[in-house]
């Protein structure tokens, strides 16, 4: 893909007193590219998108966001930004429609009254509009979140776990209107937690402890991480998995509905181990090329070793 | 771009509008904005009583004989009065008024001729009596000071019958005494303090405890506009809390009120100003409510005593007078017992106008300062 680079950073560092929560990030997302954020909690998601629209100074690093200076620039970048908290914080005690005449008069909108009419009929709340948003459910907040950050025509979204905590139809809907700003050229950068999410991202960054360890394409995530999976199927197969873990080759088991997913860096003996194990066993074993789960535990297990010790 | 960066009016009127909503839907706070000033009321109607020493007094000498002079002396060594100077007439009429001085003492021409006569000359105190505690004391003394200094010298005094002056206490502004005249233009101060420094103290970390601060964060609005906008409802409260004193004062305590309304209420609107503004500036400092509670009382008591609102001003040792002028309250307790019980004019104000507005402005820029525009 080609295109201007919305987001360009590099060495970014953040510490909270002497806990280093984000170190050397550098991140690249081009103009109408969504980009999946990923990683475990505590890992630094929320960290460095407040850093990518000026909420919080890096102690270090250089870069570019809209072309505008991440570090020096910031009033510049939140003007065009839509920015989406990890948490709900939007007014519980302002009506929806004065929640977003708010947020339309704080970015300077011309037609404001339009926009927030216009934006209350697309979210399907205009009936609603006098009900204050603290009384809203959550996937009705989520909604209004983001219809909130979307009102000034951002050309930059950074939505922090959208949807966490929403139904399963709400994120279908919530993803194809996602996908339909990227097609008008809007940028997005979207941490979440979902591997259904994250294949639906063009791209994406894993970051745990706050290294960035893998990015690219959701291909270029699972080649990178060299793996070689097995499926085994079988009766009583979920009773099973601590007792493949210990096979020499296995690096990681994870259960997929009624099959598991048994990987590891060495397939020579991850093979023979394998064959070894079901062998008397009534369990089938194909090898498969490993899901985007697969090299997810994988990563996370990585930075297990690699910080924890 | 630059634009951009300076104050937007659409954006102050929108955190104004977003401000006034939210306190209309805060029933607490309506709630305090009405029961503080009357509990309050009720609570400081009684005074508490002291004995102030070294009041400023002005002398008019009209006759400057050794007698004279000697109650001066006198005067000076009850340690109740401090003789500030000899003036005319008008000058001291002009130093009582600005509340420069407590007392003149007026020696009438013949005063040493007479007091040797024994045709008792009169010998006229007026008081500034706005703030009875303060006088009560000083003006005892006055009574027996005639006879102590003139009597080794006219042996007719022996008896005490025989008074050798006339002494007349004229009470100036509140002839009778009535501590209630004192309390109540204290009162509206001491409340407008709290409840103004203590509700925009909760405004910005109330945002920062709900995490609304971010989104306030990621929008353009600028530590001014937002800092600015936020005060604008609770000047309104506070004017309502004010009315709501006046009317009191008016109705059950009989405070008379004299002077011009309009300039009562611009004074009472500066001194809101004033403390909205600190109040605005303790919450951008503080990290949580509770601190920003707690910057409020610790800013509270001293207002509360050294401002000469419980204690007389000039009572007070030396230190707590110099805390106490820099304190909003302390003048607007001056200001507004001037308009209401003296009739002052503006020609009068400005010294007590200016070091609030000093206070205003330091405390504001200290808020702009301090104001963190980063989650950090
Ligand atoms: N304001 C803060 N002060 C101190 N520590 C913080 C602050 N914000 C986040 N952290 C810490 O930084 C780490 C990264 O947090 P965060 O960026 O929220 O991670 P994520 O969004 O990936 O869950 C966590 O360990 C968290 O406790
Ligand atoms: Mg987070």
């Amino acid at each position: 893909m080609s295109g201007t680079l919305v987001i360009d950073v590099a060495g970014l560092n953040k510490h909270f007193g002497d806990k280093h929560v984000v170190r050397d990030l550098a991140l690249q997302v081009r103009e109408g590219e969504i980009l999946g954020f990923l990683g475990p909690n505590g890992s630094g998601k929320t960290t460095s998108i407040r850093m990518l629209c000026g909420l919080l100074t890096p102690d270090s690093g250089r870069g570019s966001c809209l072309g505008f200076d991440v570090l020096k620039e910031s009033a510049s970048i939140k003007r065009q930004v839509g920015y989406m908290t990890q948490k709900f914080s939007l007014w519980d005690d302002l009506t929806i429609r004065e929640n977003l005449d708010f947020v339309a008069r704080m970015f300077g909108m011309r037609k404001r009254r339009e926009a927030v009419a216009q934006a209350l009929e697309e979210l399907g709340l205009a009936g609603r509009r006098d009900q204050l948003a603290g009384t809203l459910s959550g996937g009705w907040k989520q909604r209004l979140a983001l219809a909130s950050c979307l009102l000034h025509e951002p050309r930059l979204l950074l939505l922090d776990e959208p949807t966490a905590g929403v139904d399963p139809k709400a994120r279908r809907d919530f993803w194809e209107e996602i996908h339909r700003l990227s097609a008008k050229g809007i940028t997005v950068l979207v941490s979440t937690h979902y591997m259904d999410e994250a294949e639906r991202c063009h791209q994406l960054a894993y970051i745990a402890y706050g290294v960035l360890l893998a990015s690219g394409t959701a291909a270029d995530v699972v080649a990178s991480q060299k793996l070689q999976t097995c499926e085994i199927s079988g009766a009583g197969i979920q009773g099973l998995a601590e007792a493949l873990r210990q096979l020499p080759g296995v690096d990681q088991v994870a259960s997929f509905g009624n099959t598991l997913h048994v990987s590891g860096t060495d397939g020579q003996r991850l093979q023979s181990s394998l064959q070894a194990f079901i062998a008397g066993r009534s369990l089938s074993m194909t090898a498969v090329a490993p899901s985007l789960e697969d090299a997810f535990i994988r990563l996370m297990q990585a930075s297990q070793d690699q910080f924890r010790g | 771009m630059n634009a951009y960066n300076g104050f937007s009016l659409h954006r102050w009127l929108g955190i104004m509008i977003k401000e006034f909503i939210q306190l209309r839907r805060d029933r607490l706070t309506f709630g305090m904005i009405v029961g503080i000033p009357i509990m309050q009321l009720l609570l400081f109607g009684f005074a508490i009583n002291s004995d102030p020493k070294h009041m400023p007094t002005a002398v008019v000498m009209a006759d400057p004989g050794p007698f004279a002079r000697s109650y001066v002396a006198a005067m000076q060594n009850s340690e109740y009065f401090r003789i500030v100077g000899s003036v005319d007439e008008r000058e001291a009429d002009r130093l009582l008024d600005r509340g420069d001085v407590q007392f003149v003492v007026t020696f009438p021409v013949g005063f040493h001729r007479d007091l040797v006569r024994g045709q008792m000359p009169t010998l006229l105190v007026e008081a500034d009596a706005t703030d009875p505690m303060a006088t009560g004391g000083a003006i005892s003394v006055l009574k027996h000071l005639g006879i102590e200094v003139f009597a080794p010298d006219l042996p007719g005094l022996r008896q005490p019958a025989n008074a050798p002056v006339d002494l007349r206490i004229q009470r100036r502004y509140n002839p009778e005494g009535i501590t209630a005249y004192n309390i109540v233009p204290g009162l509206s101060g001491v409340i407008l303090t709290m409840t103004m420094i203590l509700m925009t103290g909760l405004a910005m970390t109330r945002e920062r405890e709900r995490g609304t601060f971010e989104n306030l964060l990621a929008t353009p609005a600028t530590p001014f506009e937002v800092m600015t906008g936020k005060i604008v409802p609770y000047i309104l409260i506070g004017l309502i809390q004010v009315t709501l004193i006046f009317l009191a004062a008016r109705w059950i305590f009989a405070v008379p009120m004299h002077g011009n309304l309009f300039l009562l209420y611009g004074v009472v609107l500066l001194f809101i100003c004033a403390n909205l503004t600190l109040g605005i500036t303790f919450s951008s400092i503080a990290r949580n409510q509770l601190q920003a509670m707690q910057m409020t009382f610790f800013f509270f008591l001293p207002s509360l005593l050294l401002s000469g609102f419980m204690f007389p001003f000039r009572g007070m040792p030396e230190w707590a007078q110099a805390v106490g002028s820099v304190l909003p309250l302390t003048h607007f307790v001056v200001l507004v017992r001037g308009i209401l019980l003296k009739g002052n004019g503006p020609e009068l104000l400005w010294n007590h106008v200016w070091p609030i507005l000093l206070f205003m402005l330091t405390v504001l820029a200290l808020g702009l300062k301090t104001f963190r525009k980063t989650l950090d």
